[in-house]
């Protein structure tokens, strides 16, 4: 059992990825809504101290990018009450150096989100949005390897059979990164929907590229928003995009029906089915982000599952990972049963 | 100082003669088909106090006729190896009840464009030119603020304006070398001043509805020439 300390501390870094799931989807609602670029001066909003812009100012688009700004300022302050928790409180070397890595991730984090606006380039952009989802990830690693069911699985499995499962979470956890990617990519380009029509493209199951189609697709768009052009690389982004959701879906599915045949812990079975629906629901959401023609909410979710889609492979992963505990570096093995043998008392405040 | 004055007297005449023989090329730009319907922007509440009917997006405006506002029409070809003075004047972008206007206009490299905010509320001004040379900025701009600045040194059609705290306000700035250009108005009109004689390829350019060129001979008087410019999807 963890102790009152550790109950504390794992609260705490729940609470932590909780607030960073928010801070993604609030992201989310920028990109979605086209207004990252509201705010056109950073760390400063509008000449003002960000944490003193009058409330009366946050109108339009400077609501959403201020509110990130702010939400996004606090997540930065949980992470480094977290580092500093865990520097102080956990005896887990790797541990406390995860802690600090998460700390250095979040500022850097946030210079990159105030280098987007100052220096208007779509590359950091695309580069913020992928950081997020992998600190996100990270802040869910932390959280896990705090809980009790870490510090305490006493389950043993076949490890062989999980041996030769584990490289199928490995790559479809990697391939669901991949599209996290390209979703960033396409969402910080600015150019609503690359490809309007699902299940076809452009009226066809691979689109016509060629100038004079790519014109009078551009003359098509009439959204309220009035995205810029959209172009060749940007639809054949756009068709990987959708490519690669197939793949995923596949793999999912597969590694489903793969963990049917483990051993494994009750917890493990069901963050393996969650996983599962969580895939199906992203699917569903991106094909009702095409068909709603990228409406706001809908995009959004979109980014939310797509980012706990990524944190629960990894997370998975740990877990198979614990389960087969002798795969585990001895250190780290030797820190966790020191850990246990003390019963926390170390750690109490 | 006299060989300076006779040059510049000499230039002034010459300016003088090109204009006497300049002509104007008019016309109007009908649009063919029927265009899908205009969609209600969505305002914000302090934008939508500002106006007594909901604003609509402005895709295709028509007018008298069939006539299409809004449609850059320019010389595309024709004046190849000639300079032109950049105006003095600046063309004026205003920020009017949480529109840009106008919605499409027409600059010369290096004009100033001056950019001013007419509300009661704050915008952010954000250019988003393409074109190498043409500097993209982004900058707020508060209620009755002194005018902000822009040039741009390169052609490029169009420059995209945009507001991002209000982000269904743009405007289109087309940016040519010459000023060979003008803008259809509410029934389609159009009218090129002062255009030198000689052979032309003259483009209108509608952002939705595309690109139309005809070939124009101006000579001393004025010529006419008319575009039909197609809703793109019935094409």
């Amino acid at each position: 059992m963890l102790s009152r300390s550790q109950q504390w501390l794992q609260r705490f870094a729940w609470f932590s990825a909780a607030a960073t799931l928010c801070l993604i989807g609030i992201g989310g609602v920028v990109t979605s809504k086209g207004v990252g670029m509201a705010v056109p001066d950073w760390p400063t909003t509008y000449g003002y101290n960000m944490f003193l812009f009058p409330v009366s100012q946050w109108v339009g688009g400077i609501f959403y990018e201020h509110t990130h700004r702010l939400v996004a300022s606090f997540v930065g302050l949980l992470t480094t009450i977290l580092a500093a928790w865990l520097f102080f409180a956990d005896n887990r070397k790797w541990m406390r150096l995860l802690g600090v890595i998460a700390f250095f991730l979040v500022v850097f984090q946030g210079v990159l989100g105030g280098l987007r606006v100052t220096a208007m380039k779509d590359e950091i952009g695309i580069f913020h949005g992928t950081l997020a989802q992998l600190f996100f990830c990270l802040i869910c690693a932390i959280t896990f390897f705090s809980s009790n069911w870490w510090r305490n699985v006493s389950f043993r499995s076949d490890e062989e059979a999980i041996k030769s499962a584990m490289p199928w979470f490995i790559v479809t956890t990697s391939i669901i990164l991949l599209q996290l990617i390209i979703g960033a990519s396409m969402r910080h380009q600015h150019s609503g929907l690359a490809v309007p029509d699902f299940p076809l493209a452009y009226g066809k199951w691979w689109p016509d590229l060629d100038p004079a189609s790519l014109e009078r697709y551009n003359q098509m768009r009439l959204d309220v928003r009035d995205y810029g052009n959209v172009t060749a690389p940007q639809i054949i982004l756009h068709m990987t995009h959708r490519f690669i959701a197939v793949i995923i879906l596949a793999l999912t599915a597969f590694c489903f029906w793969k963990s049917r045949g483990l051993e494994l812990p009750l917890m493990v079975r069901r963050l393996v089915t969650s996983w599962a629906l969580l895939i199906l629901t992203q699917a569903t959401l991106g094909i009702a982000t095409v068909l709603s023609k990228k409406a706001a909410d809908i995009a959004t979710a979109h980014v939310v599952i797509g980012a706990l889609s990524l944190a629960w492979g990894v997370l998975i992963v740990i877990a198979l990972k614990r389960v087969i505990w002798r795969d585990v570096p001895v250190e780290l093995q030797r820190q966790d049963q020191l850990l246990n043998e003390r019963g926390g008392q170390a750690f109490a405040a | 100082m006299n060989l300076k004055r006779s040059l510049g007297i000499m230039a002034a005449l010459a300016a003088t003669v090109q204009l006497a023989s300049a002509a104007d090329i008019i016309g109007k730009v009908t649009l063919k088909g029927t265009p899908p319907p205009e969609k209600e922007l969505p305002l914000d509440p302090n934008c939508g106090k500002l106006h007594t009917t909901k604003p609509k997006t402005r895709f295709y405006v028509t007018g008298e006729n069939n006539g299409l506002a809004d449609v850059f029409v320019y010389i595309k070809d024709g004046l190849t190896g000639k300079t032109f003075e950049v105006p003095t004047e600046a063309a004026l972008l205003d920020q009017k009840n949480c529109e840009y206007l106008p919605y499409v206009m027409g600059l010369q490299t290096n004009q100033k464009l001056l950019v001013r905010n007419s509300d009661p509320l704050l915008h952010n001004v954000h250019p988003t030119p393409t074109v190498a040379g043409n500097k993209e900025k982004n900058l707020a701009q508060m209620p009755k603020s002194k005018d902000l600045e822009f040039t741009f040194p390169s052609p490029e059609i169009f420059v995209r304006y945009k507001c991002d705290v209000h982000p269904w306000m743009f405007a289109y700035v087309g940016v040519l070398e010459h000023p060979f250009y003008a803008v259809s108005d509410k029934d389609g009109n159009f009218k090129i001043a002062n255009v030198p004689p000689g052979d032309y390829t003259v483009e209108a350019y509608h952002r939705k509805g595309g690109k139309v060129t005809q070939q124009v001979k101006v000579e001393n008087a004025t010529k006419t020439a008319d575009f039909t410019v197609e809703v793109a999807e019935s094409k």
